[in-house]
């Protein structure tokens, strides 16, 4: 058995046997359990890097679950795929290594940030399930097994942000977030069963190869659009993000993090690989414009008053959101044409991709950063904080790495990707880049606002006793502030061999049909396939 | 055309009664009793997409000899998934439901107002 | 602080209850044995199952049930069921048989089974993890309506750790 051939099924199989078995190890004692789930988070970040490495050596990975062996995409005589078929490209590859090391990150934050409360050993199970779920949702290549990896990363995450559940707030953010979420997973539920009474299929490579701009197909992408920028959190459907991401212990907020951003990667599957230039409109590039803008600016003009650290951070969640809508919806709208393709079209996708995974890292950190200020000062309100520079040097140094980086300072990994998105915005509409900028700059005095505010100015007396927090913290906010410093010191290292092979892998709807379904022969066979499906469903 | 397509207005008017209630009610168990109006509908949508005229159960040595019109088996493998994800979310939903009301003393979803701004 | 329970039912109730439940506990471990061939399988037979829960706490009440209840034989169900249904999957991957997760790698052609097994299932590992299934929801089930039952009762149920765990919001 070649370990290297099954490594996707691995990334999903370790984490969810890893929560199962976490409240067994949790009865020895709880050194074990901290022993458990610092190494098996290590595992599976070294097993998605395992993945990224092959699939940037070797080109698109897939693997069937449940075949005699791992490549046979198309049994013999079938023309469609009929099994569950996990597909990692260089887009999903690059996320999900994203991903695992803020699991990893927020794993070992929460080794120390949570021990005085009880439960802990279900507290672990929820997060692995959380992160497998957050796995499942980037790595796979079929329609329905996306539909149930979101549902166990959904339940996992209701359970976590009411962990604190003597307090009222987190238990309404909780049942807020619950209702939004359920109306998502909904419509993505009657969505997929449009396409499968539509076309038959299931796959999404499948999908991809016998899509028409008809009615129904119409329907099913504006379904999905809506459901998905729910759960990403866009303009009109951002009122649970705040409340969320406040409430939630800080090493469950990064893995909130990354979870919204696997429905934003979903989001971009559909509009470019699955859909591409098959829609023959351009309302749906301008809807993601301008849901963007609106995000960018209402997010951070609500940003800006808010007086508790971490549902501030949670209103700029939603703006840079927004960056990432605008850009790929640029990048939709130069779909079809050459050369507009050549001129800003890559370039959009390619920022849109380097500012998701920019995102994650700072944004986690920031979130670890303001667990670190609760910790310390025990109140999330800044008006009752001042003067930790000095107790909290470490905490201090990475709060402002962090806060840097998503300002878009030079030279920071958030300046490289908002400058992508700038240039490629602009040849759009000027107005857009406008809009991108005076977001930035607000986003800039906000957290200056923040940093001088908790950080610096003269000590308060009640602040006498604190002291920095625990090494393991400080070691979970290292590994994202070690991530954002290498993917700034090598910028152009970082944009030819990680995003621009992504953004290609992305845009190039042929190659990602292709990886499953082989080629030409099997073009026509399923089109007529799909056509006789369809006649058959909706005619009797 | 009405009478063959049917299934598909049942499941439209039950889709959107469970919609509004959760969009509407003021009430939570209202809300939640809503929500799983609307997955029930989702999966009625599933099954009756499956359905083919005449057809037996399938499953090859159930059928009798010679018969090759079966109704399909995947939207029955996806419906009993989304059944018992719905199944899952309803009961969370619900324990949430009694912390909320051992905290805030209310079912008023109006009243559940404490972040806000 | 009052204590309120959930009363038990009429003498009549509860030895009838007493009789149903146990058939209702072969009814479920029989939807869940043929959930290969016949509607049914590990989900729908392991709620049966749970099922018997349910009547006892309706039909006896709280207090005795409270008595005979030992939470821990859940758990260990839902655990076992949860490592069987992982376990099979993961075996078609391994060192014994060449395929994938989740292969199917217990599958006999039904024309073969009489001669060469006649006492294997023939859907091979589907039927295995349909048990697996059936026992980790029953054990699931019962634990979820366990906790709901005691976290509606009126009086306080203090458990070790809720103690340790007021004023989060000022520390």
């Amino acid at each position: 058995m070649n370990l290297m051939n099954h490594l996707l099924a691995l990334a999903l199989a370790v984490p969810l046997l890893a929560a199962f078995a976490t409240p067994l190890i949790a009865m020895i004692s709880p050194k074990a359990r901290n022993m458990w789930v610092s190494c098996v988070s290590a595992l599976i970040t070294l097993i998605v890097f395992g993945v990224l490495c092959r699939v940037l050596s070797m080109g698109t990975q897939v693997y069937v679950m449940g075949a005699p062996s791992w490549n046979i995409t198309l049994p013999s005589g079938l023309a469609i795929p009929v099994r569950i078929i996990l597909e990692a490209d260089a887009f999903n590859a690059l996320v999900a290594f994203i991903a695992s090391l803020s699991s990893l990150a927020g794993a070992i934050y929460g080794l120390k940030f949570v021990r005085k409360f009880t439960g802990l050993e279900f507290y672990s199970a929820l997060y692995f399930l959380l992160t497998a779920g957050t796995l499942g949702m980037i790595l796979t290549g079929d329609l329905f097994n996306f539909f149930v990896f979101l549902e166990i990363s959904s339940v996992a995450s209701f359970g976590l942000i009411a962990f604190w559940r003597d307090r009222p707030e987190a238990v309404e953010a909780s049942y807020k977030y619950m209702l939004v979420s359920q109306l998502a997973a909904q419509l993505v539920l009657v969505a997929l069963a449009f396409i499968y009474g539509r076309y038959g299929v299931l796959n999404m490579a499948a999908f991809s190869s016998v899509v028409q701009p008809d009615l129904v197909s119409k329907v099913v992408l504006v379904f999905i659009l809506v459901a998905l920028g729910m759960k990403c959190g866009s303009f009109p459907m951002h009122m649970w993000m705040p409340d969320a991401y406040a409430e939630a212990p800080a090493s469950v907020t990064v893995l909130l993090v990354a979870m919204s951003q696997a429905s934003l990667v979903v989001l971009c599957r559909f509009c470019f690989s699955i859909y591409g230039t098959a829609m023959g409109t351009s309302v749906i590039p301008w809807a993601l414009i301008v849901l963007g803008c609106l995000s960018m600016f209402g997010g951070v003009s609500m940003a800006v008053v808010q007086h508790e650290v971490k549902r501030l951070m949670g209103y700029h969640s939603v703006s840079q959101v927004g960056y990432m809508l605008t850009a790929f919806g640029v990048g939709m709208l130069a779909l079809g044409d050459k050369t507009a393709m050549d001129g800003f079209g890559v370039t959009a996708v390619a920022g849109g991709i380097y500012h998701m995974i920019n995102y994650i890292l700072y944004k986690g950190l920031l979130f670890l950063c303001a667990g670190a200020l609760y910790m310390a000062a025990g109140s999330r309100d800044l008006d009752k904080m001042g003067g930790l520079a000095r107790k909290m040097p470490l905490t201090s140094a990475l709060f402002l790495i962090a806060a840097a980086a998503i300002s878009g300072l030079p030279p920071f990994n958030g300046f490289v990707s908002k400058w992508m998105i700038y240039e490629s915005v602009y040849a759009v509409h000027p107005i857009l880049m406008v809009v991108a900028l005076v977001s930035s700059v607000l986003t800039l005095a906000s957290f200056v606002k923040v940093y001088q505010t908790a950080f610096l100015g003269p000590e308060r007396e009640q602040f006498a006793q604190t002291h920095e927090v625990p090494r393991a913290m400080i070691a979970g906010m290292c590994v994202l502030a070690v991530a954002i410093v290498v993917l700034s010191l090598f910028p152009s290292w970082t944009v030819n061999t990680l995003v621009r092979p992504a953004a290609e892998a992305l845009v190039n709807k042929a190659s990602y049909g292709a990886a499953v379904m082989g080629g030409a022969l099997s073009c026509s066979a399923v089109f007529s396939l799909a056509l006789v499906s369809g006649t058959r469903a909706f005619g009797c | 055309m009405i009478s063959a397509n049917l299934p598909y207005f049942v499941f439209a008017v039950l889709f959107l009664i469970g919609l509004l209630g959760a969009l509407l009610e003021t009430n939570l168990i209202k809300i939640g009793i809503a929500i799983d109006v609307m997955e029930s509908a989702a999966n009625m949508f599933i099954i009756v997409l499956g359905y083919r005229n005449g057809g037996y159960i399938p499953v090859k040595f159930l059928m009798p000899e010679g018969v090759t019109n079966f109704v399909l088996p995947t939207p029955q493998a996806l419906t009993l998934t989304a059944i018992v994800i719905a199944l899952a979310t309803s009961a969370l939903m619900l324990s949430l439901i009694v912390m909320l009301y051992r905290h805030y003393g209310t079912l008023d979803v109006r009243e559940i107002r404490r972040l806000r701004g | 602080m009052k204590k309120k329970s959930m009363r038990p039912l009429s003498v009549i109730a509860r030895t009838a209850c007493g009789m149903y439940s146990w058939f209702m506990l072969a009814f479920g471990a029989y939807v869940i044995v043929h959930g290969d061939v016949t509607p049914g399988g590990g989900f729908q037979g392991g709620s049966i199952c749970a099922t018997f829960l349910a009547l006892m706490l309706i039909a006896q009440g709280s207090d005795y049930v409270e008595g005979w209840l030992n939470e821990n034989f859940y758990k260990v169900c839902l655990f076992l069921g949860l490592f069987m249904f992982i376990g099979f999957g993961l075996m078609g991957m391994g060192w014994a048989f060449d395929g994938t997760m989740m292969f199917n790698w217990a599958a006999v052609a039904h024309d073969q089974l009489a001669v060469v097994k006649p006492w294997w299932p023939p859907s091979g590992t589907v039927a295995l993890m349909d048990i697996a299934v059936g026992i980790e929801v029953a054990g699931g089930l019962s634990l979820i309506l366990i906790t709901m039952f005691r976290a509606v009762r009126l009086n306080q149920v203090v458990e070790d750790g809720l103690g340790k765990e007021t004023g989060h919001d000022q520390r």
